[in-house]
């Protein structure tokens, strides 16, 4: 019991012959590679949310100098098999009725599930790129993208009950957990989320680094699965 | 669905968390035949702490795997008594515990002992300042306990959780840099302070040239190996960073999984029944009397359980609940002013500081452990004036860094003022992840007599019960407790040569928002003291009405505190207990008169 468990052991020797324990940044690997044309077929979203979906995460977190956007970190994916889990049908909420509308302190209170929102959000948010600029939202450019983002997070918009905005946060709140959760739930494509904050993931073990005080940490991240940067 | 009714027991303890495995501990070692019922499943460092695949962010901490889950049952939360109370939906201001550990298993290990003049705050107040500095509507009250009874208990209650720390006074000797403003301890820590991460070794430098008294926070987190009294074994924290919302895989982070509930499972005077959710304690004709309680169990059989003594420990407001569906004690009414069940009901007062350092500096706030870090208590309790000031309450301030991971510093962003997202969302987050220290002002809330919980008109849980209803809203005199606290900090993070600062505070008028996290520090409710007309507990934790019951957790503090309270809670129990072993079992009835 005082030693870390078998498996902790096992996992350690499988690091150490893995090749890149150093730090690199996304910058270092390949700054213009184009994002991976993913192989994967969403089950949830249909071909038009799905385009929906790329084209707003990509402005969410895009790729830039600090390194990947939520595109090349397959956040899409993650969003796509998050919706498969019970927090998606909404098993992690009190859901019992009445839902009664209140003020936005005392927290949400519509019978939607996350998959419920995203299917209307989605729908609401393409309507809304349809009638201000007579496209869909896809096919706008970044600027123009942005700009319709910033209507739904910041303005009074409903889609019927359901406020423009509780979408955008739902949007918003999933592309971050897929850009930096691990890559076993289907984001952080390559570790890249991480390299480009400098988490170590599931390193999980400081003893030796607590009290170098001020340094940067010098070993890259790891994944539940052993995957390593 | 049937209704089956098993053999009497000695005791039936409700709930598997800090207070019931140690009130199972304690009465089994009297030879009482203890059966503990935990709503949740089984819970075990080897299952839910598995390395690596439990060093999950997203699971962890964003889908809550190892709270409580809101479908079955909730709170409703309105800011004051004109409004419709709704229902608190999704997991997000406070995060209670379901399941065996309660939420021991998921804690951060911050292990504090009560400051001695907050366990007689109305006495301490009106003999400093006249009860005239006491606002209109603040119920402050004494918990009819002295830090002289309680001590003991402390002490033991650190050697069971293997609590790493530093001593400032032990047996009226200065024996170490510790906590000048602790009370004196009959012992040390059983274990030396927690190396500081470079966050708290920043904020400890700066925090004594600003002229504090920085010292070590008392962590249940064991610094080395450590065989507790029970023979529990726990290793050494490495700083995993995975602490608050995990079951540590090293068996560092005490919780009644791994201190007590082993030695407790060799028992045959123990029997832990997990999924077995208690709707009710039963009473006999004269209602001063329990009978038992009735529980759920897994297969939704109704099963009626007899016990000559009966134990709430299911949390804070889950004892508070059950009170009041039970018909334990006279529900409080907030218009007439009486009543005791659901008044007091307080939380505690929190507020982040953040701090930039130069870009050469990284502070890593992915390493970290849950109750280690950096605090001074000037401004915390009666340890500085409040005459001028002109309010009631304090604050330890703290670096307390349990280990922050990619998405909260994601989700947490950059400088206030800073977009959400984008590009400009992308830079301000990563410079605040590598470069930023954040301090906390870990306040008191006082109790008002229109802050309170009683039963919802309106919203059930999935067995029929009315939900619990918190009517709660943060008080002038609260907030500037807040703005004068944070407003010290400025000079620490000066002295941190920190190239930005936000000074976190609380604003007059913003109500209590249930949507972001705050603390699961939920106090009060059904609290204790001398008198029967404004605690519904005696100071023995035992109810005035009905005697057989005995109601142990943080629903006990007449007010909230400054610090975190599971060390409380713990002495409490460990007190409670050794009065009803000494006392209440070889004479069963009340041990107060009312
Ligand atoms: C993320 C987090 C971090 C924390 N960090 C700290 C810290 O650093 N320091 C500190 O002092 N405190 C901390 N706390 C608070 C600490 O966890 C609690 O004070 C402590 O666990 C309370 O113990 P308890 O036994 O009273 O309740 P719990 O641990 O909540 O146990 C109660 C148990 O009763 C069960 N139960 C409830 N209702 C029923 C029913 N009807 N029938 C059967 N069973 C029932 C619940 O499922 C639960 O398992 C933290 C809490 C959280 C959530
Ligand atoms: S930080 Fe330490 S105590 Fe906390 S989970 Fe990690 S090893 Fe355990």
């Amino acid at each position: 019991m005082l030693s870390p468990p078998l498996s902790r052991r096992r996992f350690i020797q499988a690091l150490s012959s893995a090749t890149a324990l150093t730090a690199c940044t996304w910058l270092a690997r390949s700054p213009k590679a184009a994002p991976q044309a993913s192989a994967y077929t969403p089950t949830f979203f249909t071909p038009e949310e799905w385009r929906f979906l790329h084209a707003a995460c990509d402005r969410l977190i895009p790729e830039d100098a600090n390194g990947p956007g939520a595109v090349e970190l397959g956040v899409p994916e993650f969003i796509d098999r998050q919706m498969a889990t019970p927090y998606a049908h909404g098993a992690l909420w009190y859901m019992q009725a009445p839902h009664v509308a209140g003020p936005a302190n005392l927290g949400y209170q519509l019978p939607y599930t996350p998959r419920d929102i995203y299917r209307r959000g989605i729908a609401g948010a393409r309507k809304l790129a349809r009638q201000t600029h007579n496209a869909e939202f896809a096919d706008l450019d970044a600027d123009t993208r942005d700009s319709v983002l910033t209507v739904l997070e910041t303005g009074d918009l409903q889609f019927d009950d359901l406020p423009a905005s509780t979408f955008f946060g739902h949007l918003l709140g999933n592309t971050q957990e897929g850009a930096f959760s691990d890559p076993i739930h289907g984001g952080n494509k390559g570790l890249g989320g991480w390299a480009m904050t400098g988490f170590p993931g599931a390193r999980a073990d400081f003893m030796d680094w607590v009290d170098q005080y001020g340094r940067q940490y010098p070993l890259g991240s790891v994944s539940i699965s052993g995957e390593t940067i | 669905m049937a209704t089956i009714t098993r053999k009497s027991v000695d005791v039936v303890i409700v709930g598997g968390g800090w207070a019931g495995s140690i009130m199972a501990k304690e009465l089994t070692e009297a030879g009482q035949h203890v059966v503990m019922l935990e709503r949740g499943g089984e819970r075990s460092t080897a299952s839910d702490g598995a390395y690596p695949g439990s060093l999950d962010e997203l699971e962890g901490n964003f889908r809550f795997k190892i709270f409580q889950k809101l479908s079955k049952t909730t709170v409703t939360v309105r800011n004051n008594i004109n409004q419709t109370a709704l229902p608190y939906r999704q997991l997000a201001a406070f995060l209670p515990g379901e399941g065996v550990g309660g939420a021991g298993l998921h804690w951060s290990g911050v292990h504090l002992r009560m400051a001695p003049d907050d366990l007689t705050l109305r006495s301490t107040v009106i003999s400093k300042y006249g009860k005239s500095f006491i606002p209109e509507g603040m119920n402050l009250q004494d918990y009819g306990v002295t830090y002289a009874e309680l001590e003991p208990y402390f002490d033991k209650a650190e050697k069971v959780f293997g609590t790493s720390g530093e001593a400032y006074k032990v047996q009226g000797k200065i024996v170490g840099n510790g906590n000048a403003f602790a009370p004196d301890r009959s012992d040390d820590f059983p274990l030396p302070p927690l190396k500081d991460v470079t966050g708290a070794h920043l904020f400890r430098k700066a925090a004594a040239e600003a002229g504090y008294h920085p010292y070590s926070i008392p962590a249940a987190n064991a610094s080395r190996q450590y065989t507790n009294p029970y023979g529990a074994q726990m290793g050494p924290c490495n700083f995993c960073g995975y602490c608050s919302g995990y079951a540590c895989y090293m068996y560092s982070k005490a919780s009644p999984n791994v201190n007590i509930l082993p030695a407790l499972r060799k028992n045959p005077l123990f029997e832990l029944r997990s999924n077995a959710t208690v709707l009710h304690v039963t009473l006999d004709s004269t209602k001063s009397r329990a009978t038992g309680v009735i529980y759920l169990d897994e297969k939704g059989d109704e099963i009626i359980q007899p016990a000559e003594l009966v134990i709430l420990a299911a949390f804070q407001f889950n004892n508070v609940h059950l009170m009041l569906v039970s018909g334990i004690g006279k529900p409080y009414d907030p218009v007439s002013n009486t009543g005791v069940v659901g008044r007091n009901f307080v939380y505690q007062n929190i507020s982040t500081t953040t701090a930039w350092l130069d870009p050469s500096v990284y502070t890593s706030q992915f390493i970290g452990t849950g109750g280690g870090g950096v605090a001074f208590d000037d401004f915390n309790s009666e340890n500085f004036d409040h005459g001028p000031q002109g309010f009631i309450g304090g604050s330890p301030v703290w670096v307390n860094q349990a280990g922050v991971k990619a998405i909260a510093a994601a989700k947490a962003g950059g400088p206030p003022g800073t977009p959400r997202w984008g590009s400009a969302w992308k830079s301000g987050m990563i410079d605040t992840y590598k470069h930023a220290v954040r301090m906390d002002a870990h306040g008191s809330n006082m109790a008002y007599r229109d802050v309170f919980l009683d039963l919802d008109p309106t919203w059930k849980d999935a067995f029929g019960r009315p939900l619990l209803r918190m009517t709660f809203d943060w008080k002038d005199n609260d907030i500037r407790m807040n703005r004068y606290v944070v407003s010290k900090i400025a000079n620490v993070t000066k002295a941190m040569g920190a190239r930005r600062t936000h000074l976190g505070m609380k604003e007059f008028g913003q109500p209590f928002d249930t949507r972001f996290y705050q603390t699961t520090h939920l106090g009060g409710g059904a609290v204790m003291g001398n008198d029967p007309q404004t605690s519904a507990i005696n100071r023995y934790l035992q109810c005035w009405d009905v005697s057989n019951v005995f109601v142990i957790g943080s629903n006990a503090f007449p007010q909230g505190t400054g610090y975190n309270p599971t060390g409380m809670v713990a002495a409490l129990a460990y007190w409670s207990a050794h009065h009803i072993r000494t006392t209440y079992l070889k004479n069963p009835g009340p041990l107060v008169p009312a």
